[in-house]
């Protein structure tokens, strides 16, 4: 090869870079491990983690249990490593699954298109935003303070440099559920889109439908937003909301230290041109048979560069492949029946803690509980709630708790024996 | 000619909602240990859905046979040459996938205590430390999901930082041959776009550039080596001319398969790149992703970098969210871990040395196809190429086929074609990187696919031109697809 | 081919005034380029446009190309059959797929853009 290439070394293929930008030394990097040292490595780190601990965090990132099959799949080389299929003819197997995955956001959604997968639920937020913001021709958008902390983060930082003022709403200190009257008094007729996530952070369902009055009254979109993809299976989608954006982490994707996860857009028909993100659709081969194909890419930044629609281009593929066997597997009954369990855990713990919120909740709650109870239960080698003063000030003596499948009652005796109810006696507890 | 395909069998498979049946399940769940709940009762009636219409029910069995059977539809890196120009199909190795399912590791809350997540920790500051030695920048955040994600990161960067001088100022100068993410990008972070013609030889053009660059100019955002494949030898000259006018430089780091071992950006004036962790350090593209897309800058742009940055305090290390001029989270969370794993596994596996001989490598396997090609096809560039090499279809047009029409045809012999019609400068692009992946026997039978295929555009052009036609799916019909989109499953 | 009585522009579109009222196209040089047509977007009836600013844009596949209009003035009537058949402007771009009728704001406009003869001697330099 080297003769063909007319060198004698590969180092003279390099030799027309200027001498000055050549690296004159090794990386100062450790020479190559085996395989065998690499898994020890990081079995290593792994000792240097939570593992073998019960967790009851949940805020945005769920432990659910993770069916067999996901990796079963996912594993094959066909979807492992090949690349985003823009050759239809030898892509048909992703082509597929990303047709079906469309198709079962929307079932669960109740809105008539979704995209093949954003990155996350976080930057699916400031995608819906920009979104809603060129469907309607105005620039403002507000926000639920109730919508995970994290992705108002990112929402602000998308929105600073492009001219869109974000503004916050409050949330009802009584029920943690949206406060309507603040969200009434922050809308003006150059709000594009109203932000409200369901389940909220605090866990508790969202007056929708309210929401999306007042929204609509002044011409904005409502954009309902989704951390916990599990409620879906039991949880009525609201029909007058425009854009759902939504984490599909619960649906197989392991926890994984924050990522990788997958996000999704769904919509209404109308604003399908606005959406962001790859789409599949279903058209025919040169011999008639049905075919699917990536289509409306005009929207994409490969072909309209700076008038795109977003500058996304790698999306979550293997990730949203996760949450189409996830779904597949669980189905239409199970995902009900899973999403019951996760009730049921949920409402037996809160059952036994001083609730901070009146409103109805899915699988999260907030408690009143002094961060130190999260010490007590460490050397019982449970991970207990979020403590929530980072993130509200105003509940600095409240945390946020998780109850999935995965809970076992035994565990959540013990945290009741460690933050039971003011009036509740903690001795009658079983520890 | 053909020695690497023949067709074999697929299995017709109908869509999950097609195949369903009332009742079929592939779930197990334990019995409940706790009571029932009065769904009605404790979320509101109105709130509950009567059931998820549509939704698939199949069996176990089922499941796994139509998502195996479909997976024969596809083309993969496991199947063989991969040549996407810009793309760096490499194989990914299977000991990454192993690594990034260590359970203490992917079962991580990103909230669990600091104290119970050292593992992961340490893990992340020494991949932002491999990163920064391999790059020569002097700090790297893991945050941005993917390449167009660090894009967005370092342009804010540069806002930030301009901004704190006093003046953001109003616009990104992009080269004519530049991946459309970049412009895209600029236009998000508030920024018009003024693009830049290539000189004659494909690279910058210095003089033009000393013409435009002014007070109005952020940053050049430049690919190097570019999407030509071909080395940008003026970059530092070029950097000397921003930095002269206040500007930044901005580089895409989607083609450092070229330079890793050998060049480093931040030797060459670079103020701030992206990596594409899917493409150089060999995490699998999955179908079109997941990716990750750090972002290695100078100690300039450091105080701007997304919160929170890591830090170490005694030996432990910690979050540190106390940036008051950080630009903000581009994520959720702190990046995508899991990826961050598996190119740490890769760069562990290769080690400093063993990373060198692979970009030596793709380097080599480029000029390798260069030279045993560049007879048969236009190359619209003269220059010496890297890690990949684009010829123009102007010989097979004038015999009506195109190169979307020459790339079908390479599927018929067992491979996948190269980047189509990318980049936009070459008229008819045909953009082949062969990455360090492959080995001399792949190479030729794709080289010599390549020839046999060049010889049919002149006695059969129409052979070539209704390609492919081994494969189970023939020509897809893409316009009739965005005339009337189709986008989701409906029964009949 | 490019009928006489209408008047072109160097960005392909073109323009016959009939009246008060000019109707706007593509040619059927710009069809050509863009191959299968998928879709297009117009503006608004009542809309103001300036001639020589986007009005639009038509989609094939993988390209989108804006419309340039060659006249100023509103927006008095919009093509809807497009919206269901964008294919009509591959196949009768100078007569059914018509894109919008202008009420002229400056007829004398119309002197800027090119006779059928110049606008065939351009397409044939620019090939």
């Amino acid at each position: 090869m080297l003769a063909a290439c007319g060198v004698n070394s590969p180092e003279e293929l390099f030799q027309h870079l200027p001498e000055a930008v050549r690296l004159d030394r090794p990386l100062d990097l450790p020479p190559g491990i085996s395989e065998y040292e690499i898994v020890q490595y990081f079995r290593d780190r792994a000792g240097d983690t939570a593992l073998g601990y019960a967790s009851f965090l949940g805020a945005g990132v769920y432990n659910h249990y993770r069916p067999v099959l996901v990796d079963t799949v996912v594993s094959r080389g066909e979807f492992l490593t090949s690349y985003t299929p823009y050759q239809a003819e030898i892509s048909q197997g992703t082509l597929t699954t990303i047709f079906e995955f469309q198709t079962m956001i929307c079932q669960l959604t109740g809105m008539d298109v979704a995209n093949a997968s954003m990155y996350d639920g976080s930057t699916a937020v400031p995608e819906a935003a920009m979104m809603a913001v060129r469907a309607t021709g105005k620039g403002r958008v507000v926000v639920a303070r109730n919508v995970h902390p994290e992705y108002r983060e990112v929402l602000h930082t998308y929105a600073k440099y492009q001219g869109m003022p974000v503004e916050e709403f409050g949330y009802a200190s009584e029920t943690g559920g949206i406060d309507l009257e603040d969200l009434e008094r922050k809308m003006d007729d150059l709000t594009a889109a109203v932000i409200i996530q369901s389940p909220n952070f605090f866990g508790i369902v969202e007056q929708v439908k309210a929401a999306a009055e007042i929204a609509h009254k002044r011409g904005a979109l409502l954009v309902v937003v989704f951390t916990e993809a599990v409620s879906l299976g039991i949880l009525e989608p609201c029909p007058d909301a425009d854009i759902v954006a939504g984490e599909l982490q619960s649906f197989a994707i392991s926890p994984s230290y924050g990522g990788p996860y997958a996000g999704i857009i769904a919509t209404r028909e109308k604003f399908l041109r606005q959406m962001p993100g790859r789409l599949a659709g279903q058209t025919t081969d040169s011999r008639g048979n049905r075919a699917f194909c990536l289509t409306l890419s005009t929207r994409e930044q490969h072909i309209r560069r700076e008038k795109a629609t977003s500058n996304i281009c790698t999306n979550q593929a293997l990730i949203a492949l996760m949450a189409t066997v996830f779904m597949t597997v669980y189905g239409k009954q199970g995902l009900r029946e899973l999403a019951r369990q996760n009730l049921a855990k949920a409402h037996y713990l809160a059952g036994k803690l001083d609730l901070r919120f009146s409103g109805k909740y899915f699988n999260e709650f907030v408690v009143r509980a002094p961060e130190t109870i999260n010490k007590e239960l460490l050397k019982k080698k449970i991970i207990g709630g979020l403590p929530l003063g980072r993130f509200y000030p105003e509940l600095k003596d409240c945390m946020l708790l998780c109850a999935t499948e995965m809970s076992k009652r035994a565990d959540m005796d013990l945290i009741a024996s460690h933050a039971a109810k003011p009036q509740a006696q903690p001795q009658e507890v079983i520890a | 000619m053909i020695d690497k395909v023949t067709p074999h069998i697929t299995q017709n498979e109908p869509l999950l909602f097609e195949r369903s049946s009332p009742g079929k399940k592939a779930y197990q769940l334990p019995e409940l240990d706790v009571p029932e709940v009065d769904a009605a009762e404790a979320l509101g009636a109105e709130n509950v859905r009567a059931e998820i219409a549509g939704f698939p029910e199949v069996s176990e069995v089922e499941a796994i046979r139509h998502f195996t059977r479909l997976s024969t539809w596809n083309f993969a890196i496991d199947y063989g040459m991969y040549p996407l120009g810009s793309c760096t199909m490499k194989y990914n190795p299977r000991i990454n996938e192993q690594a990034a399912r260590t359970e203490g590791l992917a079962w991580a809350h990103p909230y669990q205590p600091e104290a119970l997540a050292q593992g992961c920790l340490e893990v992340m500051a020494t991949l932002e430390a491999a990163l920064a030695e391999i790059t020569g920048m002097d700090a790297v955040t893991l945050q941005p999901a993917a390449g167009a994600h660090g894009e967005l990161t370092g342009i804010l960067l540069i806002r930030a930082l301009l901004e704190k001088r006093g003046n953001p100022r109003k616009k990104i100068l992009i080269p004519d041959s530049a991946h459309g993410t970049n412009p895209a990008t600029a236009a998000i972070a508030g920024y018009a776009i003024e693009n830049i013609k290539s000189s004659e030889t494909g690279v910058l053009d210095v003089a033009a550039l000393e013409q435009i660059v002014n007070e109005d100019v952020a940053a050049l955002m430049v690919t190097n080596p570019n999407t030509l494949g071909v080395f940008e030898n003026n970059i530092a000259h070029a950097a000397e001319i921003l930095h002269g006018k206040g500007a930044m430089l901005y580089m895409d780091g989607a083609n450092m398969n070229a330079l890793v071992g050998i060049a480093r950006p931040g030797d060459f004036g670079v103020d701030v790149m992206h990596l594409n962790l899917h493409k150089t350090f060999s995490t699998p593209h999955g179908g079109g992703g997941p990716g990750a897309g750090p972002v290695a800058v100078k100690k300039v742009l450091e105080p701007f970098l997304p919160a929170p940055r890591l830090k170490k305090s005694g030996k432990r290390w910690a979050w540190d969210y106390r940036r008051k001029h950080s630009i903000g989270r581009v994520k959720a969370f702190y990046g995508n871990f899991g990826v961050l794993i598996r190119a740490l596994a890769y760069i562990l596996a290769h080690g400093g040395p063993g990373l060198r001989n692979a970009t030596m490598d793709a380097v080599l396997n480029a000029v390798y196809i260069r030279k045993r090609l560049e007879a048969y096809f236009d190359l619209p560039y003269q220059s010496p190429n890297m890690h990949e090499v684009v010829f123009s279809d102007d010989r097979q047009a004038a015999k009506g086929v195109r190169t979307g029409d020459f790339a079908k045809r390479l599927i018929d012999y067992g491979f996948h074609p190269y980047t189509v019609s990318f980049p936009l400068i070459v008229h008819g692009a045909m953009m082949i990187e062969p990455t360090e992946t492959e080995g001399k026997r792949e190479i030729d039978q794709f080289i010599d696919a390549m020839i046999s295929i060049a010889k049919e555009v002149e006695t059969d052009p129409q052979l070539v031109k209704t390609a492919p036609h081994l494969t189970r799916a023939s020509r897809v019909d893409e316009t009739t697809a965005a005339r009337k989109p189709i986008l989701r499953w409906k029964p009949a | 081919m490019y009928p006489e009585n209408f008047r072109y522009t160097k960005e392909h579109e073109w323009v016959s005034v009939e009246g008060e009222t000019g109707t706007v196209g593509i040619t059927d040089h710009a069809q050509a380029e863009l191959g299968d047509i998928v879709y297009v977007d117009l503006p608004k009836v009542g809309a103001h446009i300036e001639q020589g600013k986007s009005l639009g844009s038509v989609e094939s596949v993988k390209a989108v190309s804006d419309i340039y209009s060659p006249v100023s003035g509103e927006v008095v009537a919009i093509n809807t059959d497009l919206a269901d058949h964008p294919e009509k402007l591959n196949t009768d771009p100078h007569g059914d797929a018509w894109l919008v009728k202008i009420k002229l704001g400056n007829p004398g406009e119309v002197q800027n853009l090119m006779t059928s003869a110049d606008y065939l001697s351009y397409v044939g330099a620019e090939k």
